[in-house]
C-alpha cells in the first residue's frame, strides 16, 4: 500500500485549485487552513531517532508525495545519523528526495526537539514515552499537527498533562493519532464491527497478553555517565519507559478499553522479576499479572512476561454473553465454539501502521480535522500505568485516586549533567519496587 | 533483477573431490542437546527437470537430506546458546535478536513443529552455528537440489503427503505427520515452504547459461534480493502444490515490522515459511565453507 494510496486526482484538484488564486499563508494556526494550500510540501520533523521513530518517518513520506521530511532530533547524534542514513537506503527511488535534513537541522540533546519543531508543520513523536507529555505540549502549542507513538507518558502527572494538552489541540483543530494501530488493523475493525453489532452479546470477561522472550540490553561502557546510560538503556527505567506493561503490553489493554469504550476503575495484580535480576536490567519487573476491574463489574485479566524459554502469546480474547472473540486469529465463534465470523487474514489484513499515515497525511493535506487520538491514548495508558503501580505495590490501585495523585517519576532536570532519579547502589544494582513495602501515594 | 551469477567453486563435480564416508542415512546429534535430526542421501546425477517453465539438464552432486524440516525446537537451541552474542555485526555467528511478536500464532511451537517466519539470513545463520557445533557443513538446498529431491522422491499416490490449504485448517502442523516419500523425506510438500538459497528468477534456464549447468546456484545480491521458495505450504491450495512450484519471497511478508531497518531475522508476515538442511557429499575447506557462509551473511 503506501505508495498507491495516494488519490492522484485530488493531488490534482487541489494544486489547480493553488494555482489559480492567492497562495494563503501556509499553516496558519487556524481551522481548515490547508485546503488553501494544498500544493506546499507538508515539512515534518521528526522527534526521536530510533528503529521505531526512522520507521514512522518512513512510513510519512511514503503516505503522501507532499509529504516532506525537513528536521530530525534525537538526544544522540550518533544514533540520529545513523537513523538518517537507513531512512535513506529505506526510501531509495519511493520518495528519498524528499528527505531534505542537512546537518543544520539535524539537532542532539535534550532541548533538541524545539528547535527541530521551528521547521515543521508535523511532527513525530517517537522518543522514549517518558518525554512525549512535554514534547506533545511543545508540538499544540506550537500548532503542529501530532504523530505519536504509545505510551504517551509513564506517570500520572504525565498523564494529567497530555489531557490538558489533548483539550488544546482539540481547540485548534490539530490532527492528532496515536500508533495505537490495532484501531487501524482491518481484522479488528472488522471484530469491533461485529461486536457492536451484538454478535457475542455483552462483555463479560477479557483476557490479554503479551508474553514473549527478552529483549535488548545495550551494554554500560566507561565513557558514559548515569545520564547517558539510562538514556541509551532507556527501556529499563520507568521515568523512560513505564515498563513493558506500559510500553508494550498497552497494545493489548486498549483493545479491550476499546470495545469495551470506557478504562478499568481499579486494578491489582501480582509481578516481579525472576530471571532479569541483574545489574544490566535497572529497575523495571519481567513479568506482570493483573485483575482489572472496570465499573460494571467486568475483569480483564492482563499478563504480560519477557523470559526466554517460557510460553509465548500476543493476544485478546474477549468473551460475551454470546460468544468470543479471538482477536490474534481474527475468529468469532458462539459459546459451543461454532465459527461465526473468520477473518480473511491471509489477504484482508492491512499494514496499520502505514494506515496510520495515510490517514494523518490525507486529512492534512485536504485541511481537514478528522483525528484526535490524544485523549484515549491518555487513558489507556493510565489503565497500564495502574498495572503497573497495582504490581509493584501490591494493593488495589483505583485509578481516578492514581491520576490525582499526580504522581511524578521525572528527573528534576533534563541534562546531561542532571541526576536521574533512579541510581545504582554500591553493588551496581538499581532499587526495584517490592510489592508490600512500595507505596506510591496516599489514595 | 540483478542476480550475482556466482559459481560456486566448492561444488565442482565428483572428479575433482572426493566424497566423504560412507553414502547412506545417518542421525546427527546436536551438541549440548537431546537433539537429533535425520539425513538420507540423495543421489546425484545428471537430470532433466522443468524449472520456471522450462526443460533444462542439470548436473547435481549427491548430496543429504534431512528428513524433516527443521524445528523450533532445534532453533530455540539456537537462539539460546549463550556461547554466541545477539545480533552483533562484528561476530562470525550471533543469534537472532529476540522476536518482540510471537510467530507461531498459536499454532504450536515445542515439541516438532516447524521454525517459522524466519529470513534466509536467519536460515543461514542456524547453518552456520551448526556447521560450528558439528563440523559439518549445513545449508539449505538450491532449488535445482531441492526439485530433484522432491521429484526423486515422488511416488505415485501422493493423495496425502501434504499438508496444504486443503486439510491445514489453516495451521501448519508437527513436521513428520504424514507419510514420507520414497526417498523417506517428509513434508517436502506442504507444511512451511522452504528457502532455497537461489535469487529468484522467471527465467532461470538463462540464468543456468551463464552459471553452467553443474550444481547451479544463484547467490542472491543482497539481503533485498528477492529468493525461491519450494514445496507449497499450508495456506497453499493443494491443487497448486507441485515439485515445481516456486514461490517469491515478498517485501510484504514483513511490511508490519514497524521499525527501519527492518529486522534482518524475522518476517512479520509470513509463519507459512521454513527451511531444511541439506549437506553436500563433498569435501570442503574451512575456507570454502566460511566464503559459502560469507555470500548469504554479510
Amino acid at each position: 500500500m503506501g505508495d498507491n494510496n495516494f488519490n492522484r486526482r485530488n493531488f490534482m484538484k487541489s494544486t489547480a485549485l493553488v494555482a489559480g488564486g492567492v497562495m494563503a499563508s501556509p499553516f496558519a494556526a487556524t481551522a481548515g487552513f490547508y485546503a488553501e494550500s494544498a500544493a506546499v510540501e507538508i515539512k515534518v520533523a521528526l522527534i526521536g531517532c530510533g528503529g521505531r521513530g526512522t520507521g514512522a518517518a518512513a512510513q510519512a513520506l511514503k503516505s503522501h508525495p507532499k509529504v516532506k521530511l525537513v528536521a530530525m532530533a534525537d538526544a544522540f547524534m550518533d544514533r540520529l545519523q545513523n537513523s538518517l542514513k537507513n531512512l535513506k537506503e529505506e526510501m531509495e527511488g519511493e520518495g528519498g528526495d524528499r528527505i531534505d535534513v542537512p546537518t543544520s537541522r539535524q539537532y542532539s540533546g535534550f532541548d533538541g526537539y524545539k528547535k527541530a519543531m521551528d521547521h515543521a508543520d508535523v511532527v513525530i513523536l517517537t522518543t522514549p514515552p517518558g518525554f512525549r507529555p512535554i514534547h506533545f505540549k511543545e508540538a499544540i502549542s506550537r500548532d503542529k499537527h501530532v504523530f505519536m507513538e504509545k505510551p504517551v507518558a509513564t506517570d500520572p502527572a504525565g498523564i494529567q498533562s497530555v489531557l490538558e494538552t489533548a483539550q488544546m489541540a482539540k481547540s485548534k483543530k490539530l490532527n492528532v493519532i496515536v500508533g495505537l494501530q490495532r484501531r487501524y488493523q482491518n481484522s479488528y475493525l472488522e471484530m469491533i464491527k461485529r461486536y457492536q453489532d451484538g454478535m457475542i452479546g455483552d462483555i463479560t470477561s477479557a483476557q490479554v497478553y503479551w508474553n514473549q522472550g527478552a529483549l535488548w540490553v545495550r551494554p554500560r561502557k566507561p565513557s558514559m555517565n548515569e545520564m547517558e546510560y539510562q538514556m541509551r538503556n532507556w527501556y529499563y527505567f520507568n521515568w523512560l519507559c513505564g515498563d513493558h506493561i506500559v510500553e508494550q503490553h498497552i497494545h493489548n489493554i486498549d483493545v479491550v478499553n476499546w470495545f469495551k469504550d470506557q478504562t478499568p476503575t481499579t486494578a491489582q495484580g501480582m509481578g516481579g522479576r525472576v530471571m532479569r535480576v541483574g545489574k544490566e536490567y535497572g529497575e523495571i519487573f519481567d513479568h506482570h499479572f493483573v485483575e482489572f476491574t472496570y465499573d460494571d463489574g467486568v475483569v480483564m485479566n492482563s499478563q504480560c512476561r519477557h523470559q526466554p524459554g517460557t510460553f509465548t502469546r500476543v493476544d485478546e480474547i474477549l468473551t460475551g454473553t454470546k460468544g468470543r472473540i479471538f482477536c490474534r486469529q481474527g475468529r468469532i465463534e458462539d459459546l459451543k465454539g461454532n465459527v461465526l465470523y473468520q477473518f480473511d487474514k491471509a489477504n484482508k489484513e492491512n499494514n496499520p501502521y502505514q494506515e496510520e499515515h495515510n490517514l494523518l497525511f490525507d486529512a492534512i493535506s485536504k485541511g481537514e480535522y478528522k483525528f484526535s487520538n490524544a485523549e484515549y491514548g491518555a487513558h489507556t495508558t493510565l489503565t497500564a500505568i495502574v498495572g503497573r503501580l497495582a504490581t509493584y505495590s501490591g494493593k488495589v490501585i483505583d485509578q481516578q485516586a492514581a491520576l490525582n495523585s499526580g504522581l511524578s517519576i521525572q528527573p528534576e532536570e533534563y541534562s546531561w549533567d542532571a541526576t536521574p532519579p533512579v541510581l545504582p547502589g554500591d553493588d551496581g544494582l538499581y532499587p526495584c519496587a517490592q510489592p508490600g513495602v512500595t507505596d506510591y501515594f496516599k489514595s | 533483477m540483478k542476480i550475482l551469477l556466482g559459481f560456486v567453486l566448492f561444488m565442482m563435480g565428483n572428479h575433482l573431490v572426493w566424497s566423504q564416508g560412507e553414502f547412506k542415512a545417518y542421525e546427527e546429534t546436536i551438541p549440548n542437546s537431546e537433539l537429533a535430526f535425520e539425513m538420507v542421501p540423495v543421489k546425484g546425477g545428471e537430470v532433466k527437470t522443468v524449472i520456471a517453465g522450462s526443460e533444462v539438464e542439470v548436473e547435481v552432486t549427491s548430496f543429504w537430506m534431512a528428513t524433516n524440516e527443521l524445528t523450533y525446537d532445534e532453533y530455540t537451541h539456537f537462539m539460546q546458546d549463550e556461547t554466541f552474542s545477539q545480533n552483533e555485526t562484528m561476530d562470525a555467528i550471533t543469534r537472532p535478536s529476540p522476536p518482540y511478536i510471537d510467530f507461531t500464532l498459536g499454532m504450536g511451537k515445542e515439541g516438532g513443529f516447524p521454525a517459522n517466519s524466519m529470513s534466509l539470513y536467519g536460515a543461514m545463520m542456524y547453518c552456520k552455528w551448526l556447521y560450528n557445533k558439528t563440523g559439518h557443513f549445513y545449508r539449505p538446498p538450491t532449488e535445482a537440489e531441492w526439485q530433484m529431491a522432491c521429484e526423486a522422491g515422488q511416488s505415485t499416490s501422493e493423495d496425502d503427503l501434504a499438508v496444504t490449504a486443503d486439510n491445514s485448517n489453516n495451521a501448519y502442523t508437527k513436521v513428520g505427520q504424514k507419510a514420507a516419500n520414497k526417498l523417506g523425506i517428509h513434508d517436502m510438500l506442504g507444511n512451511v515452504a522452504e528457502w532455497t538459497i537461489d535469487a529468484y528468477t522467471e527465467d532461470y534456464k538463462a540464468q543456468l547459461a551463464e552459471v553452467g549447468s553443474e550444481d547451479p546456484v544463484l547467490v542472491p545480491v543482497s539481503r533485498k534480493s528477492y529468493v525461491t521458495l519450494k514445496g507449497g505450504h499450508f495456506r497453499s491450495p493443494a491443487a497448486e502444490v507441485s515439485c515445481a512450484m516456486r514461490i517469491k519471497s515478498d517485501k510484504l511478508w514483513n511490511r508490519r515490522d514497524p521499525q527501519i531497518p527492518k529486522s534482518r531475522w524475522w518476517n512479520t508476515d509470513a509463519p507459512f515459511i521454513g527451511f531444511r538442511l541439506v549437506r553436500p557429499n563433498v569435501e570442503m575447506t574451512e575456507e570454502e565453507i566460511e566464503a559459502f557462509y560469507a555470500q548469504y551473511i554479510k
